[in-house]
């Protein structure tokens, strides 16, 4: 999150329009507090960091051994996996938030009866503690005594072992995960959706444009910061996603749900501290490597329109 | 707990190295003159199950109605990794409970002991402590433990109704396991049963294997220690394709990859699984508790090896009592008070009413006159000296990922030997933390 913000805002800053002097009626010690805060709680952190990442530590002593934590953690044998795993994740979340979000961001736009009831309804899993959706789908989904199976066999349908059995575990969790985010994704797109103005469909109608010509060429294009902004957010979540994996099937069965973060944490629980430490590394720099570009490539593009 | 970050893991190394110079400066301040007559309130970690907490809560009122001028309360540990990382963390930064109970053997030593914990050889019941499970709490010069009931097998618990049923004997070898396995499965009663949605649970067959690999190589843990033993070889290997065998023979229960200890435990009682590797300090008060009518129908035997020549019981030593070197003081004083306490003749009695699991490894508590068969079985294997601690005890490898790779064996994800192999990866990370000399 916090890479992405620094980067919007540098990017808006060396924008030429808005290019304004240093020049402030505050005096410069304004800033100490913030800089302060933004130095102990993040600056030195991040450095601490990458030093530990390069040691063996157990929180008493630290023997520095070069590289070997990160020789090490590309050695795990999950991690390929978790690696695998964390894109299907990413991926798969991410792309379903932006078609589902967009269709019920069209449909709760249109003049439908009880909008205002459904926007809420869309939105209340957002309030749910990811902890508590997580323990509350395991019981849902429980292979044997779950409703979502009991209900299945009452129809005649054997419902699989939605998080046991191993080739499903990470797409039902990545399920789950869509149902809770949606509503943000969702909220995001009326937000733009609302924002284009009327005169172009307006103006369109009066040139005698289909519903379909005027979806794909009116609000498709001028939704597109929305759109911007929702594969940027629910790529990163889906990136670093932990908790709900953690809750449902702490990585299992076995490590067939395993992402980066839930390897990572495991080491963490291990007592491993500076292989964990090397493992964050690793993780930020993917999504830096991941999230920066593709920021840069969607706004520019944006931009150029 | 959500979102592990890199900025995270830093803090709390900046916290840590706060929190110790904080701790440095502090010391022991608050030891006003007359500490023995004020009032003291110190602090104990235990796991927050239903069974520790009970129990907890009964030594800590009698406790409590010993020394009036003493309150004890309590923090709760949940158990398993999280709580794992709990203790470590709060050792690490100086601001452990007063007292803590915690695993004895490779646990223990990930702690760093000599650093962070206070030696009690020096304290009267000390002498009292039976020598396996002084190994276990110790570590370079000190004894840093008190035992928290009593030394628990690990095995084959199973029911007495169906083997007497189906006409079986009590197995001694691996062959002679899965013949029963195949008669119990023509009956229509699930031979074995798993539950992996505890994962921990996967481990016993393995873990539960060790007396018989002792027996068969006397030096093994310590060679292993030293790198020159692996998973990947008989004699440790077998129990891993042991596993696979009982999976690929379809002995488990159907829902083995969800179902929980719990479940395994009301399948016993139910009579529709006949047998569960377990602890007996598990399977004995989960039974009581919920099905006490069927708390004699249980015996247990060892995990069956290859040979029976090597036939063994393994032992797991009890929980101890640890203080930090955190405790200072009057408040020092109290936690060493409790930690007699525990091992006190009152306290023995409310020990014994919490159903024992084997036998004490103090002489100052004994066993009641009648116990469990399971208890039974347990003394006649020690009797016998066919018995031994379990790996954890007599080394300080253990991976982390013990649980995870073993569910993947008996689901059929793994075969045993990319396991194995897997399993001694995931020692070498341990061994290299741990700073062991041939790794």
């Amino acid at each position: 999150m916090s890479v992405l913000t620094t980067n919007e805002t540098t990017a808006k800053r060396s924008s030429p329009q808005q290019r304004r002097p240093m020049k402030t009626p505050y005096p410069t010690w304004f800033h100490i507090p913030a800089a302060i805060l933004y130095i102990v709680l993040f600056a030195i952190p991040t450095f601490a960091s990458f030093y530990f990442s390069l040691t063996r530590w157990t929180l008493f002593d630290v023997h520095f051994i070069g590289l070997d934590n990160f020789v090490q953690f590309f050695q795990e044998r999950q991690l390929v996996q978790g690696f695998i795993d964390t894109f299907i994740y990413a991926v798969v979340t991410s792309g379903s938030k932006v078609v589902l979000g967009f269709a019920l961001g069209m449909l709760l736009t249109g003049p439908i009866i009880g909008r205002g009831y459904l926007r809420s309804v869309i939105f209340f899993p957002v309030l749910v503690s990811t902890i508590g959706v997580g323990l509350t789908f395991s019981v849902l989904l429980d292979p044997f005594n779950g409703v979502v199976n009991q209900v299945l066999a009452t129809i005649g349908i054997q419902g699989p072992g939605w998080l046991t059995d191993p080739k499903m575990a990470l797409l039902t969790v990545a399920a789950i995960d869509i149902w809770k985010g949606l509503g943000i994704a969702t909220l995001i797109y009326i937000a733009g959706i609302v924002a284009i103005p009327q005169e172009y469909y307006e103006a369109a109608k009066v040139d005698g444009a289909s519903s379909w010509e005027l979806f794909r060429n009116i609000t498709l294009p001028l939704a597109r910061p929305a759109t911007v902004t929702v594969v940027i957010l629910s790529l990163i979540g889906g990136l670093r996603s932990f908790d709900l994996i953690w809750a449902t099937t702490g990585g299992g069965p076995g490590f067939s749900s395993d992402v980066i973060a839930s390897v990572i944490y495991k080491q963490y629980q291990a007592g491993f501290y500076g292989l964990s430490t090397a493992g964050n590394v690793v993780l930020f720099l993917v999504v830096a490597a991941i999230v920066v570009p593709l920021n840069i490539f969607l706004n520019r593009k944006g931009a150029a329109e | 707990m959500t979102h592990p970050h890199p900025m995270r893991t830093a803090v709390v190394a900046i916290l840590a190295g706060s929190a110790l110079a904080l701790t440095g400066c502090a010391g022991p301040a608050s030891n006003s003159p007359n500490a023995s007559a004020a009032p003291v309130e110190i602090t104990y970690m235990t796991w927050s199950d239903a069974t520790a907490t009970a129990q907890a809560t009964k030594l800590i009122a009698a406790f409590q109605a010993e020394n009036p001028n003493i309150k004890v309360t309590v923090d709760a540990n949940p158990g398993g990794a999280d709580g794992d990382n709990l203790v470590k963390t709060r050792l690490a930064t100086g601001e452990m409970s007063d007292v803590f109970q915690y695993n004895s053997g490779s646990l223990l030593q990930a702690l760093n002991p000599t650093s962070t914990l206070l030696d009690l050889s020096g304290e009267s019941w000390a002498a009292n402590v039976d020598d396996n499970f002084k190994a276990s709490v110790t570590s370079g010069k000190g004894m840093y433990g008190a035992p928290t009931g009593t030394v628990q097998a690990g095995g084959i618990i199973y029911s007495k109704k169906i083997y007497d049923k189906l006409g079986l004997k009590v197995p001694t070898t691996w062959a002679e396991f899965m013949d029963n396995n195949k008669a119990i499965k023509a009956a229509g009663i699930t031979p074995v049963f798993q539950a992996y949605g505890d994962s921990w649970t996967s481990q016993l067959i393995v873990l539960a294997d060790y007396a018989n690999v002792a027996s068969s190589d006397p030096a093994w843990a310590s060679s292993y220690t030293a790198n020159k033993r692996t998973f990947s070889t008989s004699p440790a290997f077998d129990s891993f394709q042991h596993l696979q065998d009982l999976h690929d023979a379809g002995y488990f229960n159907k829902d083995f990859a969800s179902a929980k200890n719990d479940n395994a435990i009301k399948a016993l009682a139910d009579g529709t699984a006949a047998q569960y590797p377990m602890l007996t300090q598990v399977a004995l008060p989960n039974l009581k508790q919920n099905f006490p009518a069927a708390l004699n129908d249980f015996g247990i035997f060892p995990v069956p090896p290859t040979d029976a020549a090597n036939e063994a019981l393994t032992l797991w030593e009890p929980n101890a009592l640890y203080i930090p070197k955190s405790t200072t003081g009057a408040k020092l004083d109290a936690a060493k008070k409790f930690v007699a306490f525990f091992n006190s003749d009152k306290g023995c009695a409310l020990q014994n009413e919490t159903e024992p699991g084997g036998p004490y490894a103090i002489s100052s508590c004994k066993l009641p006159s009648t116990v469990a068969p399971m208890v039974t079985d347990v003394q006649t294997w020690v009797t016998k000296s066919k018995a031994g601690p379990a790996l954890e005890f007599l080394s300080p490898v253990k991976g982390p990922n013990l649980a995870s790779i073993l569910v993947e064996v008996g689901s059929g994800i793994t075969p045993a030997k990319t396991a194995a192999a897997a399993y001694d990866q995931d020692v070498k990370k341990q061994a290299q933390q741990l700073g062991l000399p041939g790794w």
